[in-house]
C-alpha cells in the first residue's frame, strides 16, 4: 500500500518536473492578433515556422486592425496585424504605455478592377470607379462603354478586401444601395466573368483570363506596378511589434520570414505580392 | 405484504419514468423558450442604443460606415418580395401536383413519384444555392427576355382565353337578339380574341425586349425557393386531401357527380384547411431559408423601383445575419452586433405567427373532418 503511494507522488513529481521543462521549453509562444487581411500571411507564416521549430508555440486571431493595435498597446500580443498604419491616437496610447510601435511592411496588397471579357472598357480613373460605386454614373455608356446599366458587385463588408476598396477607392463615401454583395473573391470572378455589364474587385491572386482588369488612371495592375506604388488602389500591409525584436529571437525570425525566398514563396501562394524579388515560378500566377 | 411492496415499487418505477419523459418533453419546449430569450436579450441593446424608427422606417443599411445607419426596410422588402415570389412559384405547382398525386395519378405512378418529390427536401441549399449562382443566374442574364415571355404566355393565355368567351357571351346576349345570338356570339368572341391577342402579344414583346443586367435578383431566388418549397407544401397537401377519406368521394359519385365535380366541389372544400397550412409551412421554410439567398439573391440593400420589381437584386433578413456575423463585434457590445440580433427576433416573430396560424388552421381542419 505504501510503496504504491509513493510509486503515485513519484509520478506525480516527474510529471510536474516534465511539465516544467516543457513550459520553459515553450517560452518562445508568439501571440498574434489584428487585421483580417493580414491573417493568411501571419496564419501560413505560422504554419511554416512551427513545422521548422516545433518548440516554438504561434497563435494567430484575427480580429481587425483596430483591435490588434489595441492588444499591442495593452502588451496582449506581440504582433499586431494591420492592413493599415497606426493612427496618431493609437501611436499616443501606446508610446505612452512604454510601447514602441515599430512596423514591418511584409507584403503589398492590390485590387484590380475587373469587367467582363466582352466589355470594350480598357480604363477608368479612380474617381469613375468611385462614381460609379457611389451610384453617380449607373451606365457603361458614360465612361465610353456600351448602352448597359452597369452591374456592381462588391466583396461583404466583413472582408479586408472590401476595407481596402472602401478606404483607397471610396474614400469612406458610401457605397450605392444596389450594390451586390458576395461572400468572397472567388464568387466576385465568378458573378463578373458571367455577368456582362459587371464591375467588380478581387484580390490581385484572383484575377485571371476569364475576367478582364481594367488599367486604373492608366496603370496595370500588376506585382511591378503595385510593389512600386504605380498602382493606385494598392496599399503596404503591416505587422507591428513592440521595438524592433531582439536578434536572434523567434519573434525577431518571424517578422523577418517575408524577407527570405521561403516567406516570398508563401506571400505569393496566397495571393499579395511580396516585398521581396527572388525568382520563382510562382510569378507566372499573377497577371502581366 | 410482499403484494404491497410490489405495487409501490411499480409506483414509484411509473413516477420515476413519467418525470423522464417529461424533463425530456420540457426540455424540447424549453429550448425554444431559451432561444427566444437569448436573442430578445441581445436584441433589445439594440433599440435602447438606436431606437425603432430607424430600424423599421429607415432606408439605409451602412452598418459598417464611420457613421452607420441600420435601416432595415430594404431587408425586410426584400425578404417580402423573396418570400411572395417563392409562394407565387410554389403554391400554385404545389397545390395542383397534391390533387394530381391524391386524387388522378394511379396509385402505381403515386408510390414512385411522392418519394422522388420528397428526395427534393433532400437536396442541401447549398447545392440549390450552387445551381442558382452558377447555372440559373447567367441563364437568366443571357436568356432573361425569352424566359420572362414564354412564362408570360403561360400563364396569362388560359385566363385570358376563359374571360373571352364569358364576356364573348355576356356581350351577345345584351346586344344581340336571340335568332342570331349564335353568330353575335361568334363575332364578339373574335373581336374579343383579337383584342386580347394583340394585347398579349403588346405585352409579351415589352417582356421579350427587357433586359435582366444581373441575373442574382429576387425573381432568381424566388423561383429556386419556392422549388426547395414544394416538397413541403405536396406532402402536407396530399396528406391532408387523402385525409378526406372514399365516403365523401363516393357519395358524391353516387350522386352523380362527375371526378371534376367531386374534386372541385367536394375534395378542395373538405380539405381546404389542410392546404392552407401547407401553404404556410411551405412559406415559412422560403422565409427562413439562408444558404440560397446569400449566395444568388444579390445582397443589395435596397428598395427595387418599383417596389415590386423581381429583376433587381435584394437583401434578406436571413442573408444579413449570416453575412454580417463574421465582424460584428460581440466584445463591445456594439449596435452593429445587436442589430443581427433584432433582426433574428423579427424572423422569429413571424415564424412563430405563421406557426400559430398553421397550428389554429390545422385544428380547425381536424375539427371539420370529424364533423
Amino acid at each position: 500500500m505504501k510503496s504504491k503511494l509513493s510509486t503515485a507522488v513519484c509520478v506525480i513529481m516527474a510529471t510536474a518536473v516534465l511539465l516544467g521543462t516543457s513550459a520553459s521549453a515553450a517560452d518562445s509562444k508568439i501571440v498574434i492578433d489584428g487585421s483580417t487581411t493580414v491573417g493568411p500571411i501571419a496564419k501560413a507564416f505560422a504554419e511554416y515556422y512551427m513545422s521548422q521549430h516545433p518548440e516554438c508555440n504561434i497563435t494567430v486571431s484575427e480580429s481587425g486592425s483596430g483591435n490588434g493595435a489595441k492588444s499591442l498597446i495593452n502588451g496582449v500580443c506581440d504582433v499586431a496585424d494591420m492592413s493599415r498604419f497606426m493612427k496618431d491616437k493609437e501611436f499616443k496610447a501606446a508610446v505612452e504605455g512604454g510601447i514602441m510601435p515599430v512596423a514591418h511592411v511584409v507584403a503589398m496588397d492590390g485590387l484590380p478592377i475587373i469587367v467582363h471579357p466582352s466589355n470594350p472598357v480598357r480604363n477608368l480613373t479612380v474617381e469613375q470607379v468611385h462614381d460609379i460605386y457611389a451610384g453617380k454614373i449607373t451606365n457603361w455608356n458614360q465612361v465610353g462603354g456600351p448602352d448597359k446599366k452597369i452591374v456592381k458587385i462588391s466583396r461583404d463588408t466583413n472582408s479586408g478586401t472590401y476595407e481596402t476598396f472602401y478606404k483607397l477607392v471610396m474614400k469612406k463615401d458610401k457605397i450605392s444601395g444596389d450594390t451586390e454583395y458576395v461572400g468572397s473573391n472567388g464568387a466576385v470572378r465568378q458573378r463578373v466573368q458571367t455577368t456582362p455589364a459587371a464591375i467588380g474587385y478581387a484580390g490581385l491572386g484572383f484575377v485571371d483570363r476569364t475576367v478582364k482588369a481594367l488599367t486604373v488612371n492608366a496603370v496595370q495592375p500588376s506585382r511591378q506596378t503595385v510593389s512600386s506604388g504605380l498602382y493606385p488602389i494598392a496599399r503596404p500591409l503591416y505587422m507591428f511589434t513592440n521595438g524592433y525584436p531582439k536578434l536572434g529571437t523567434p519573434l525577431h525570425a518571424f517578422v523577418t520570414l517575408h524577407l527570405t525566398r521561403e516567406g516570398q514563396e508563401i506571400i505569393e501562394s496566397i495571393g499579395y505580392v511580396p516585398v521581396t524579388n527572388y525568382r520563382t515560378d510562382a510569378t507566372s500566377r499573377i497577371p502581366e | 405484504m410482499l403484494n404491497k411492496r410490489a405495487s409501490r415499487l411499480r409506483r414509484l418505477v411509473a413516477l420515476g419514468g413519467h418525470g423522464v419523459l417529461l424533463t425530456i418533453t420540457a426540455s424540447s419546449a424549453l429550448a425554444v423558450l431559451f432561444i427566444f430569450y437569448f436573442i430578445a436579450r441581445d436584441a433589445f441593446p439594440f433599440f435602447q442604443l438606436r431606437g425603432f424608427q430607424e430600424f423599421f422606417l429607415g432606408i439605409e443599411w451602412y452598418p459598417s460606415a464611420d457613421n452607420p445607419s441600420f435601416g432595415a426596410l430594404p431587408i425586410f422588402v426584400g425578404t417580402g418580395l423573396v418570400t411572395l415570389g417563392a409562394a407565387a412559384v410554389a403554391v400554385p405547382l404545389g397545390v395542383a401536383a397534391a390533387i394530381c398525386l391524391s386524387d388522378i395519378l394511379p396509385f402505381g405512378v403515386r408510390q414512385f413519384v411522392k418519394p422522388v418529390i420528397e428526395m427534393l427536401a433532400a437536396i442541401p441549399s447549398v447545392a440549390f444555392g450552387f445551381f442558382a449562382l452558377v447555372v440559373f443566374a447567367p441563364l437568366m442574364q443571357e436568356h432573361g427576355g425569352r424566359i420572362l415571355m414564354i412564362t408570360w404566355w403561360c400563364i396569362a393565355l388560359p385566363p385570358a382565353g376563359i374571360a373571352v368567351f364569358i364576356a364573348a357571351e355576356v356581350m351577345a346576349s345584351r346586344l344581340f337578339n336571340e335568332n342570331s345570338q349564335n353568330l353575335g356570339r361568334t363575332i364578339c368572341a373574335a373581336t374579343l380574341g383579337g383584342v386580347a391577342v394583340t394585347a398579349l402579344v403588346f405585352v409579351g414583346l415589352r417582356f421579350n425586349a427587357m433586359e435582366v443586367s444581373s441575373g442574382t435578383n429576387a425573381l432568381n431566388v424566388a423561383i429556386i425557393l419556392g422549388f426547395m418549397a414544394l416538397p413541403t407544401i405536396i406532402s402536407v397537401s396530399e396528406d391532408s386531401l387523402q385525409a378526406v377519406g372514399r365516403e365523401l368521394r363516393e357519395g358524391a359519385y353516387a350522386l352523380g357527380a362527375t371526378r371534376a365535380e367531386t374534386l372541385l366541389r367536394v375534395v378542395i372544400p373538405a380539405a381546404l384547411s389542410g392546404l392552407c397550412a401547407a401553404v404556410i409551412l411551405g412559406i415559412m421554410r422560403a422565409i427562413g431559408e439562408t444558404m440560397v439567398v446569400w449566395m444568388a439573391s444579390g445582397n443589395a440593400s435596397q428598395i427595387p423601383s418599383p417596389w415590386f420589381n423581381l429583376l433587381e437584386p435584394v437583401r434578406t433578413l436571413t442573408a444579413t445575419i449570416a453575412g454580417d456575423m463574421g465582424e460584428a463585434d460581440h466584445v463591445t457590445g456594439s449596435a452593429r452586433y445587436h442589430v443581427l440580433f433584432a433582426m433574428a427576433l423579427a424572423l422569429l416573430t413571424i415564424a412563430f405567427i405563421c406557426n400559430l396560424v398553421s397550428e389554429r388552421v390545422i385544428a380547425k381542419s381536424v375539427k371539420m373532418q370529424r364533423g
